[in-house]
């Protein structure tokens, strides 16, 4: 079913949301929609937005579940900021997603639902699409989804309730059609789900996602359908990756290359359980999993596993970081090795559990009793949490020490095809374990990385005691104040040490001039989709993601040194800003966005256009 | 880490010695912890079990020093948190012989959520849990075991909370193995850390320890020696509950509810820990001062899988189906596509 390309109006990229009650399965449609798109090839983000209600009633604003997909012939680095399309199943889908379709978007409804009970949950005093102003402003295309899915199943023998719950395939179908896509695919994931199992349901969903497409060939309209084609992608074997995905395939690649088997244990916490979830599948892998019964046990069970030789991993999301901070301290005295993910969400307390943030940071460097220092290092897309975890355990293992990686609910649930690496070309892991024969000093150090060399029970004759308790270097309790300082000094000095294997910071556009913006985690996408554009059109804009927290990279300083002034956008108040600015006594100015939602490419854009107007 | 285990046959010329650390043990002087510590001591070596391979594993509070004093891998977490780290350490490394210490503040208030659920899942492990009804390390404020009333420095006026019954904690969350012991008995410690030890599932002990600063005496009515004939119920398997000073008491059950008779009746209970029905285990545990001698001995033991065991089948019966995965078919997970 390839479409011809007569009709088809060509676009360097699309931006699609699909939007409807969470009940609707728009996050399906979504997922269908992007795994259909990255065989095509296009270059792909998308970003799921859902209620923290699983269920909130029906048709109502709270309900509404949307997924948003951006897909282009280029490079891209974000889920888009405004959709060119909206697909809206129903009045509080349209009520709440309408304000960010762009004028002259594409306007797909159903207008089934547009009846006087959702529209009046939905807040609308009369039905919308009657309205002349919403043509005027949209290219709008009201459908009966609900009635044609209904209709094109009369022979089915489903149930009525049932038939009802194919109208996600419809408007998918339909979706197909604008853009030219391929349905076959989808065709095959439904009879893969449900042929065997439920064929009525199969065939149904098929119907229907049929119906859907025809649809469009039969409509007498003369409207334009969009084609985005082939995006130039790098030679080789592609999968498409969630961040949480990537997360899980980092640890175990870490663990694989250290000669280390994993233990991970968490307890489920929205945006970070689908890790756990995913690591419980891959028994295969040598991977044990421990569903804990509080965030505290979680970190425990982790923090024994490395005490017994393993790798230890825990996850989890910001309030879950507050209950594991004692263990935190305690493996920071112990000087194990142990990786602690937080997928970080909007806060303080319950805040908004399904929304992103990025207000964990001084949480993560200094959240913690006592002085107890460790490496953090953060993720900046879906497909790059794989690197990042990968660094953790590298960081982890090698320094003997407890590192917090930082993910958050953007990248967590994100999506993009990521370029398979090479196993072979993933670094060896080296961890300093004791030799049996020779005599054991607890805190003995590697010169270069200050690690201490870790003994494991079950070594014959290297039994040895550690504890939260201050020791001195042998080991044994020490209430001494010059041991005190010196032991502070010494785990301080090997996390900077961790700064000497650091790589020479990306620098994406000018390596010097006016202004240089500079970023983490997440916002990496749409900074660098900013400054590329900008860039490109002669402005002296550089910027760079830092992967590295702490220590910050020691090439940091310099590149500062090169520009006039400093942006630092984040998703908080400033907490990174509030960093450099103390570290490197520098001007720099805070972008802040604290919405629960990620930064948009054109606000940054307008920021650095006006800082560079100042 | 199976690998880094040198699988050496036992060693049975280990003897209490090779458990002694060189380390000043600082508990008061005439703690009852030092007679648990030497019991224990003596207990290790007799298990067959080569010295590398036991873990002892605490909390926080006075008996949380405990690994400290033995010569063998130990931890000293934080408080209440042994149970979490001892799970860690069971599942990553299931040879292990591990040992949790803890007491009854570090086990059974701040720790009580770990230690339900280390019981539950039946780890193979044991728990030596101290109870000395008292926080002693931070000078003497009432603990979750504390009888209603107790009079310290938080509660002038007296307590008015609940004292918990370790055992029917215990028993509550399915342990597989109970006993309760007394720091005065150098013996029975011995034989009960024994047959816990031999439990294969989690192994939960009560000892009754005295803290000599700040409660002083708080077990004598059990176990003084002019009290314990009385006082003090020693449960034996597949012998009758008798007390008393030539064991001329008894006890059995009236309908639902135990009483005290003759030696001589009929109806003498016979200890039977291993009873599949936890009624029986919940009337011995609930036995006690003042209406009831208080029962030593192992109280419950049955058999369930134990929960690292059950870990290891799934993972052997996953690798048996789709083989141990590469790191190459991990990356490539099972849908990808090429671009050339």
């Amino acid at each position: 079913m390839n479409p011809s390309p007569r009709g088809f109006r060509e676009m360097k990229a699309v931006v699609v949301r699909f939007a409807g009650d969470s009940g609707d399965g728009m996050q399906i449609v979504g997922e269908r929609f992007t795994d259909t798109s990255v065989t095509v090839p296009n270059a792909i983000a998308t970003f799921p937005d859902y209620p923290a209600e699983i269920r909130a009633p029906i048709g109502t604003i709270a309900g509404v579940s949307a997924f948003q997909v951006h897909f282009g012939s280029q490079t891209v680095l974000t889920p888009g900021d405004e959709p060119d399309a909206l697909v809206a199943m129903n009045p509080a889908a349209l009520a709440v997603h309408m304000v960010d379709l762009a004028p002259g978007g594409l306007l797909i409804v159903n207008s089934a639902s547009f009846n006087e009970e959702n529209l009046a949950m939905a807040g609308f005093k009369s039905n919308p699409l009657e309205d002349p102003e919403l043509r005027k402003k949209y290219d709008l295309i009201s459908i009966d989804i609900t009635g044609l899915a209904v209709e094109a199943l009369k022979e089915s023998p489903l149930s009525h309730r049932d038939k009802l719950r194919t109208k996600n395939f419809f408007a998918l179908g339909f979706s197909y059609w604008v853009y030219g896509r391929p349905i076959e695919p989808t065709m095959d994931y439904i009879n893969g789900k449900w042929a065997k199992k439920a064929p009525d349901v199969a065939d149904a969903n098929i119907r229907v996602l049929k119906a859907g497409y025809f649809l469009g060939e039969t409509m007498e309209t003369t409207r334009n359908r969009y084609m985005v084609s082939r995006a130039e992608v790098e030679p080789g074997t592609y999968r498409k990756i969630s961040g949480n995905e990537a997360i899980a395939l980092g640890l175990i690649a870490g663990a694989r290359k250290a000669g280390r088997e994993m233990l991970f244990s968490g307890y489920p916490i929205t945006p970070a359980s689908s890790i756990l979830e995913a690591l419980a599948s891959f028994k295969h892998f040598g991977v044990k999993t421990v569903q804990a019964e509080d965030e505290i046990a979680a970190i425990g069970v982790a923090l024994g596993a490395s005490f017994a030789g393993q790798i230890g991993v825990t996850g989890t999301s910001g309030p879950g970081m507050c209950l594991k901070s004692e263990f935190i301290g305690l493996a920071t005295s112990t000087e194990l090795p142990l990786v602690i993910v937080n997928v970080q969400r909007g806060g303080p307390s319950t805040g908004l559990p399904t929304k992103t943030e990025q207000s964990d940071l001084l949480q993560a460097l200094y959240g913690r009793h006592g002085e107890s220092p460790l490496p953090v290092v953060a993720a900046n897309s879906p497909s790059d949490c794989f690197s990042a975890a990968f660094e953790a355990v590298r960081i982890a293992l090698e320094y003997s020490t407890p590192v917090i990686l930082l993910s958050d609910g953007y990248l967590a649930n994100g999506s993009e095809p990521w370029k398979i690496p090479d196993e072979d070309s993933l670094p060896e892991i080296r961890k300093p374990f004791a030799e049996p024969g020779q005599p054991y000093v607890t805190f003995a150090r590697d010169p270069e990385t200050l690690a201490r060399t870790q003994a494991i029970p079950g070594q014959v004759g290297l039994e040895h005691r550690i504890g939260g308790l201050e020791k001195d270097g042998k080991g044994t309790i020490s209430y001494d104040p010059e041991n005190h300082g010196e032991m502070t000094r010494l785990r301080a000095a090997k996390v900077d040490a961790v700064a000497k294997h650091i790589p020479p910071l990306r620098v994406t556009g000018a390596g010097k001039g006016k202004l240089l913006v500079i970023g983490w985690g997440g916002t990496h996408g749409a900074i660098t989709s900013a400054v590329d554009s900008l860039a490109a059109e002669g402005f002296e804009v550089g910027s760079t993601n830092i992967r590295h927290l702490n220590p910050l990279p020691p090439d940091l300083g310099d590149l500062i040194k090169g520009f006039d002034k400093v942006l630092v956008p984040e998703l908080n108040s400033g907490q990174l800003c509030m960093i450099l600015r103390s570290r490197f006594l520098v001007d720099a100015v805070p972008m802040n966005k604290i919405k629960g939602r990620p930064f948009k490419v054109s606000e940054i854009r307008e920021r650095i256009l006006e800082l560079l107007n100042a | 880490m199976a690998t880094d285990i040198q699988n050496i046959p036992p060693v049975p010329q280990l003897t209490r010695k090779d458990f002694v650390t060189p380390n000043d043990v600082r508990w008061c002087p005439g703690c009852g912890d030092y007679a648990i510590l030497n019991s224990l001591q003596r207990t290790l070596p007799e298990l067959g079990v080569p010295c590398e391979n036991f873990v002892i594993i605490s909390g926080i509070g006075c008996s949380s020093r405990f690994p400290y004093y033995m010569q063998t891998y130990g931890f000293h977490t934080i408080h209440g948190r042994a149970p979490t780290v001892a799970t860690g350490v069971k599942v990553a490394n299931p040879d292990l012989s591990v040992w949790i210490v803890t007491g009854d503040g570090d086990g059974l208030s701040i720790g009580g959520n770990h230690l339900m659920h280390l019981l539950r899942r039946n780890l193979n492990v044991t728990v030596l849990l101290f109870n000395n009804r008292i926080y002693g390390l931070t000078k003497g404020q009432y603990s979750p075991t504390s009888p209603e009333g107790t009079r310290t420095k938080t509660t002038p006026t007296g307590s008015v909370d609940h004292p918990l019954n370790p055992l029917l904690f215990a028993l509550g969350a399915e342990a597989t193995f109970i006993a309760r012991t007394v720091d005065n008995n150098p013996k029975h410690m011995v034989e009960t850390f024994k047959a816990a030890h031999e439990h294969q599932g989690v192994s939960f002990v009560e000892i009754f320890q005295n803290c000599v600063i700040f409660n002083d005496s708080a077990w004598d009515p059990v176990y003084a020696k002019e009290n314990r004939d009385q006082q003090m119920l020693t449960l034996e398997p597949g012998k009758p509950l008798l007390f008393g000073k030539n064991k001329e008491k008894g006890i059995r059950l009236n309908g639902l509810t135990p009483e005290i008779c003759e030696a001589s009746s009929p109806d003498v209970l016979i200890h039977q820990p291993d009873h599949t029905s936890p009624l029986y285990a919940q009337m011995i545990a609930t036995l006690g001062l003042p209406d009831f001698p208080t029962p030593i001995g192992v109280i419950r033991r049955i058999q369930r899988p134990t929960y690292e065991a059950q870990i290891q089948q799934q993972m052997d019966e996953v690798r048996a189906k789709r083989g141990n995965g590469t790191l190459r078919e991990l990356l490539h997970g099972s849908s990808t596509w090429t671009v050339s």
